[in-house]
């Protein structure tokens, strides 16, 4: 068909112009603003902080996203909840030690518990939501497991509302963890550092649980080819339980981290970090693994400062109303430009 | 009784403690409680415990296929009460929980009047006692179920679900008999929010002595209808299509004011659902974003009709205001369209959830508030018809556009256009290579579907008067998603009886309003892992969905020689 060519090119060209044009006006936007030196040095240096902070919570949840993506290529939609779910459990776990006084005495053992109360719960979310909702669905048609997905994340986003209530409840704090620390020339506060370090943590735990582990070799071998991989005698279904069972934990100790920057929970917080670990794995490359932590700190960072920098240029008002609008719109500038992510392999999406 | 027959009792009661359990603790019984199904004799609280156990007692009593077990009719009794039990005996764990420990902290609905409920105000030990014996006896009439002539079964199940039905809709049913002066009727049927017991037993008996007449007459009058020479049936058919037409025209005068409302809204639901129809059901796209085409649609014709507009109000008229609206259509669908052509499924739902948040907090914000009224959102959008805007009047401009929308996505879904989005939905790759453009026909897939969804929210914006931001949220497309999911994806009937039943029903049934979205969510789900292709299933979609089961059968056949029966595909 010789009018087709020319068809697809107006669409790519299109798309070119929508993506440089976004592209230019970030650029333009940040160049007014730095040379309006609205925001001092050391407001950068916040926002980066806090980026960082928060791109790390990111990008636990996404490794949740990347691993089940790695081995079974579909999108668990619910996982915001799953990190919902421990976050908001372990709430009264805190508080129950708070009453105690048990935050005040001795916080870091305060922080283990409630730590280990939310990962294990929501492990617990993880693996009844592949037992129930996705293992009976395996081999149906794509849209078929997506539309449940949705369907459970409703439904366990709403049983949480039901079982404990729809208001927003305040996380007691840690006696240790206020204030502010000054390492060489960055300030930050304590809550940022205990973050950041926990995040670390985790995802070196998970490298080593990776490459090193008996179970992280199968769970590479089932990512690469099931049917080879249970020719070679491992149980595939117990690895993806397995995975699932992971990425639950990960995501559980993000939702306490979450819980130390914002210092609440409610029933609804699952769904927006959802969509942006969602966002911040396909940036890095889903299935990656480095891909979802690089792509997580990425775009905690992009929220944090991307508004200030590429808006208040324009004297656009309150830009920070605007951040999750600049976090969506790098997740369609990455699918226009590369649909395969920073480190994905190349077989396009 | 073999041990896999017990175990599996037990293990259908536990699944069944669980979901008792959890509508619990959800709050539905409680909720529930302040609802009567039979006037001053029992609430639809208490009710559903019961509902538990006799599913349960069901499933345990039904022969096991998988080891080709067939419980005798003692065992199926025995192994039903003992599944119903289980139920009872969890329930009592948590009545009894509640009771002893303060979990009220915790859990918002463990309260005290909850486990007053579930020990039917008798006091722990005797309300224990009542609830595992009762629960027991329920689940062994689940599993007479078994036991009687399949005919009678059914009948007795249709007609009790139609019952509870017509029960829980006696503030729907009741203000409309009131409405066309039937009162006598209702006062006979229905008394303090249910069914009087008279009335109860009537319904219930018409229903299932309606099933099982048709179950042995039916053949014959079927028979009969098909004899008929075909003018005979043309005219029958004729005269069926003006009944309907009547039926829908006369709507709003017999459902009176407060519910044509509703109407109006399902309306709009069956317009964002044949639009949505279009890009999922028909092309395959998986659009969570599809709000943002309804917000479109609504803030176009709020900026251009009403007088209160911030920045601009040329105030011209509803159907003044509409070529906008579609030229607005044109351009998001293609804004939307074109980023996500070569996403595959889930990453452009997810693309198109993006989309969705951004159109919303983009309406929302500072910066566009001298264009959309930011969060004080735009007032006094005028009616599209000159007279006063009254929910009976507005029914006729969105009833014009449903049956646009219906027969327009009738004849596309038939025509070289449906076909090619058909071919396109199964197998991209395979339907490219056949000659067909696939960019072309996803954009017009997303281009068709954002004129409906902004015609739809043109009307939204003048049936209501008033917009704000946050009504464009995630909701809308998720409540888009689920009622066409639920009707049977690629049908506009069942677009029409999936608007009904999500979007109607918990509109007048307002106890149900809180737990609206739990319930949607449970009906995805349930709908995908039991019958994908909905409850009014296009026969083609049904086909494909059950290829598998098909070729199951195939082999089963095969390999057993059974009788052999034909494979309909």
């Amino acid at each position: 068909m010789p009018g087709r060519r020319f068809r697809l090119d107006l669409v790519t060209i299109f798309l070119w112009l929508l993506g440089g044009g976004l592209v230019l006006l970030a650029v333009v936007g940040s160049f007014l603003t730095l040379t309006q030196g609205r925001i001092s040095p050391a407001s950068w240096q916040n926002l980066i902080i806090a980026g960082v902070a928060l791109g790390s919570v990111y990008a636990l949840i996404a490794l949740g996203y990347t691993l089940v993506y790695g081995i079974l290529f579909m999108i668990n939609f619910a996982h915001g909840e799953v990190f919902m779910w421990g976050a908001f459990t372990a709430f009264f776990a805190a508080t129950a030690l708070d009453d105690a006084g048990v935050m005040d005495s001795s916080p870091l053992v305060a922080f283990a518990l409630v730590l280990a109360t939310a990962m294990l719960v929501s492990m617990l979310v993880a693996i009844l939501l592949e037992r129930i909702a996705y293992r009976p669905l395996r081999g149906a048609p794509r849209l078929v497991p997506l539309i449940t997905a949705i369907g459970a994340s409703l439904f366990l986003q709403y049983t949480a509302r039901g079982f404990y209530g729809s208001g927003v409840r305040a996380y007691p704090s840690y006696g240790l963890f206020d204030g502010n620390l000054q390492i060489g020339p960055i300030r930050m506060s304590v809550e940022e550092l205990v973050v950041i370090g926990s995040a670390v943590g985790l995802m070196i735990a998970l490298y080593f649980f990776i490459n090193r582990t008996r179970t992280g070799r199968a769970m590479r071998a089932v990512s690469e080819d099931k049917d080879v991989a249970a020719m070679m005698g491992i149980n595939v279904d117990r690895i993806i339980v397995t995975t699932f069972a992971i990425g639950g934990l990960l995501a559980g100790a993000a939702g306490i981290l979450y819980t130390l920057l914002f210092n609440q929970v409610n029933f609804f917080m699952g769904f927006l970090p959802g969509i942006k670990a969602f966002t911040a794995a396909v940036l890095g490359g889903i299935g990656n693994i480095v891909g979802a932590v690089l792509g997580g700190l990425l775009l905690g960072v992009l929220e944090q400062v991307g508004p200030n920098l590429f808006l208040s240029g324009y004297g656009i008002p309150s830009p920070n109303q605007l951040q999750d609008v600049i976090a969506f719109s790098v997740l369609v500038l990455v699918l226009i430009f590369r649909p395969s992510g920073f480190l994905g392999r190349k077989e396009g999406v | 009784m073999t041990d896999m027959l017990l175990r599996r009792a037990l293990f259908s009661g536990l699944i069944g403690g669980m979901a008792g359990l959890h509508v619990s603790l959800v709050g539905m019984v409680g909720t529930f409680q302040s609802r009567d199904l039979i006037a001053d004799v029992v609430t639809v609280g208490t009710i559903m415990p019961m509902l538990i156990a006799i599913l349960v007692g069901w499933q345990a009593g039904g022969p096991l296929r998988s080891a080709g077990l067939v419980p005798g009719p003692r065992d199926a009794l025995a192994l039903g009460a003992i599944a119903g039990a289980a139920v009872g005996l969890i329930l009592a764990a948590l009545a009894f929980l509640i009771v002893t420990f303060d979990i009220n902290g915790i859990l918002a609905n463990a309260r005290p009047a909850l486990a007053e409920i579930l020990q039917f105000g008798q006091g722990p030990l005797v309300g224990s006692v009542i609830l595992i014996l009762g629960l027991g006896l329920f689940g062994a009439l689940g599993a007479t179920l078994h036991l009687v002539p399949a005919a009678l079964a059914r009948a007795v199940t249709i007609g009790g679900v139609v019952t509870i039905i017509v029960a829980l809709m006696e503030p729907f049913l009741g203000a409309v008999l009131r409405n066309v002066n039937l009162d006598l009727i209702e006062e006979f049927l229905y008394a303090s929010g249910g069914l009087t017991p008279v009335g109860f037993v009537l319904v219930f008996a018409l229903t299932a002595g309606g099933v099982y007449a048709w179950a042995r007459r039916g053949g014959e009058v079927r028979e009969r209808v098909a004899a008929l020479p075909p003018e005979r049936r043309r005219i029958g058919k004729l005269i069926w299509f003006a009944a309907l037409g009547a039926l829908l025209l006369l709507l709003p005068q017999i459902v009176g004011q407060r519910l044509s409302e509703v109407l109006g809204t399902v309306g709009l639901y069956v317009l964002l659902g044949l639009g949505l129809n279009i890009v999922v059901g028909f092309a395959g796209l998986l659009d969570l974003g599809y709000v943002a085409f309804y917000a479109v649609g609504a803030y176009t014709t709020a900026v251009l009709t009403s007088p209160a507009s911030p920045a601009f109000s040329p105030e011209l008229p509803f159907w003044g205001a509409l070529p906008f609206v579609i030229v607005a259509a044109a351009f998001i669908g293609l804004l939307v369209g074109a980023p996500v052509l070569r996403l595959r499924g889930d990453y452009l739902a997810i693309v198109t959830l993006g989309f969705g948040e951004i159109a919303r907090e983009i309406f929302k914000s500072a910066w566009a508030q001298p264009v959309t009224g930011g969060a004080q959102g735009i007032l006094s959008i005028p009616a599209p018809l000159p007279f006063e805007n009254d929910p009976q009047s507005i029914y006729y401009p969105i009833l014009f556009f449903c049956i646009l929308a219906a027969v327009a996505a009738t004849s596309l879904a038939s025509s070289r256009v449906g076909r090619a989005w058909n071919a396109m939905r199964e197998d991209e790759s395979v339907a490219e290579a056949t000659g067909v453009n696939t960019t072309n026909y996803k954009l017009l897939a997303f281009g068709l579907g954002a004129a409906f969804g902004c015609v739809s929210g043109a009307l939204f914006a003048s049936k209501i008067g008033v917009i704000f931001a946050d009504s464009f949220n995630i909701l809308v497309s998720i409540n888009a998603l689920a009622l066409i999911i639920l009707g049977g994806m690629g049908n506009i009937a069942g677009v029409v009886v999936g608007a009904l039943v999500l979007v109607g029903l918990p509109e007048f049934l307002r106890e149900f309003a809180e737990y609206r979205l739990l319930i949607y969510g449970a009906v995805l789900v349930a709908m995908m892992l039991l019958r994908p292709e909905g409850l009014l299933p296009n026969r083609t979609r049904r086909a494909e969905l059950h290829e598998q089961d098909d070729i199951d059968d195939q082999y089963e056949e095969e390999a057993g020689g059974g009788t052999a029966r034909p494979v309909v595909t």
